[in-house]
């Protein structure tokens, strides 16, 4: 089990093209991938429960993963929320 | 847990029967205040100055009883046990039938910065109203991956890897009259110690469902109000996964598997998918067979039953036919040995 906190800095928040991205992301890995947002947490291979999330400019998160690629995975997905998604 | 306000409180959006019809009139501030237990308290002793064991943690209600005797404090002149009644931590004080705090009660609670709320209910359903909204809240709760329909008027919870298919049958069984209540996140409470209720982890972003190939579609503009469904419990979990040929799968269904939630047993189901088998057809059965078993009928079970009795009466009718064309009668016969 690797674990990392994340925060989202882009200013929309995880909206859908983000959420597609992570997902795309996390698909390309063996790891079964959680997102952690307070209490709640999320299949990050799934793009509607991302967005439940509404994790919005700010918010703190955990991505933690399970699995043979679990510390790659985990990389991967916090690469994207340090890129801003590549958004503003 | 996230905290639960004052604020979240006048929030809940309860229907009809359901409704608080609370509003606020006083003590503004202290709406950030956080209420940390399902219970009310009537604060009759408190005002009378006994606070030993005094309910705090709790929203005090004034029903017409209280506010009588807030009134004759009022008219003597003694507001000691209301203003200590504010040094405690409170969450807020709460009046029914749209009565009124006394103007000292009022100063004294806007100037602890306590907030006053009002309801035109009666107190003693207000408080069962209250205390089912406060059990709801509070009752124990966890995010599931998975998707939640109504069929046939049972909760069925599918769970599955992702690109199993949940909701490409989800799908199939809304078209074909069936109700989505969640899809992807479904957040399960355990209400009153044995109930699951499901509901979509984020209610305002409505029911949507992504299907691959099609992306992201609103089920309520696509078939209607009668598609889908605000809170459902969950009565029947059915875990789909890939058809493993190794594996050995439920061919007669007559034991009774469960999933634990939140300590709560669901009945559950494990369909192997592969292409060509209808899942939404096996889940409607499955949903159908769940009905069945509430009435009192386990179909493999009476099937098992009559095949039982059946071979039974073979047997006797072997005796009965050997009896009359046999001359020497033999004792070693089947029936004996069954």
């Amino acid at each position: 089990m690797t674990e990392k906190e994340i925060t989202v800095r882009n200013r929309a928040g995880i909206h859908a093209r983000p959420a597609a991205l992570i997902v795309q992301t996390a698909g390309q890995f063996e790891s079964e991938i959680i997102l952690k947002k307070d209490s709640e947490e999320i299949n990050a291979k799934s793009i509607m429960g991302i967005i439940t999330l509404g994790a919005g400019y700010n918010s703190k998160l955990t991505v933690a993963a399970d699995g043979s690629d679990e510390s790659d995975a985990v990389e991967a997905i916090a690469a994207l929320f340090e890129n801003r998604f590549e958004e503003e | 847990m996230k905290t639960f306000t004052v604020l979240d409180l006048l929030d809940l959006d309860l229907k009809e029967h359901n409704a608080l019809d609370l509003k606020c009139i006083g003590g503004r501030p202290g709406l950030t205040r956080e209420i940390r237990s399902a219970d009310l308290n009537r604060p009759g002793l408190a005002l009378n100055g006994f606070f030993d064991a005094f309910g705090n943690d709790r929203i005090q209600i004034f029903g017409r009883g209280e506010t009588a005797f807030l009134e004759q404090l009022e008219e003597e002149g003694k507001t000691d046990a209301i203003e200590e009644l504010f040094r405690w931590d409170i969450p807020c004080v709460l009046f029914t039938h749209s009565l009124e705090p006394t103007p000292s009660f009022y100063e004294l609670a806007e100037e602890s910065n306590c907030p006053i709320l009002q309801t035109d209910l009666p107190s003693s359903e207000f408080s069962s109203r209250l205390i089912r909204a406060l059990s709801n809240v509070f009752a124990p709760q966890e995010t599931i991956h998975g998707v939640l329909v109504e069929v046939f008027g049972i909760g069925v919870l599918i769970l599955g890897a992702s690109g199993v298919g949940k909701s490409e049958t989800a799908l199939e069984l809304v078209e074909r009259g069936h109700r989505l209540v969640a899809d992807d996140a479904v957040e399960i409470r355990c209400v009153a110690g044995n109930i699951l209720l499901g509901q979509g982890a984020n209610r305002a972003l409505g029911h949507h469902m992504e299907i691959r190939g099609l992306g992201i579609i609103n089920i309520t503009h696509l078939f209607g109000v009668g598609a889908i469904r605000d809170t459902k419990q969950i009565q029947l979990v059915v875990e789909l996964e890939v058809w493993d040929s190794n594996k050995i799968y439920d061919r007669i269904g007559a034991e009774e598997r469960s999933k634990e939630f939140l300590g709560v047993k669901v009945p559950y189901l494990q369909v192997p998918v592969k292409p060509g088998r209808n899942i939404p057809i096996i889940i409607e059965t499955a949903a159908m067979n769940e009905r069945l078993k509430k009435m009192g009928y386990y179909s493999a079970r009476e099937f098992n039953q009559s095949v039982l009795k059946w071979l039974e009466s073979e047997n006797a009718r072997n005796v009965y036919f050997r009896q009359k064309h046999d001359i020497d009668f033999d004792t070693s016969d089947d029936a004996h040995e069954a």
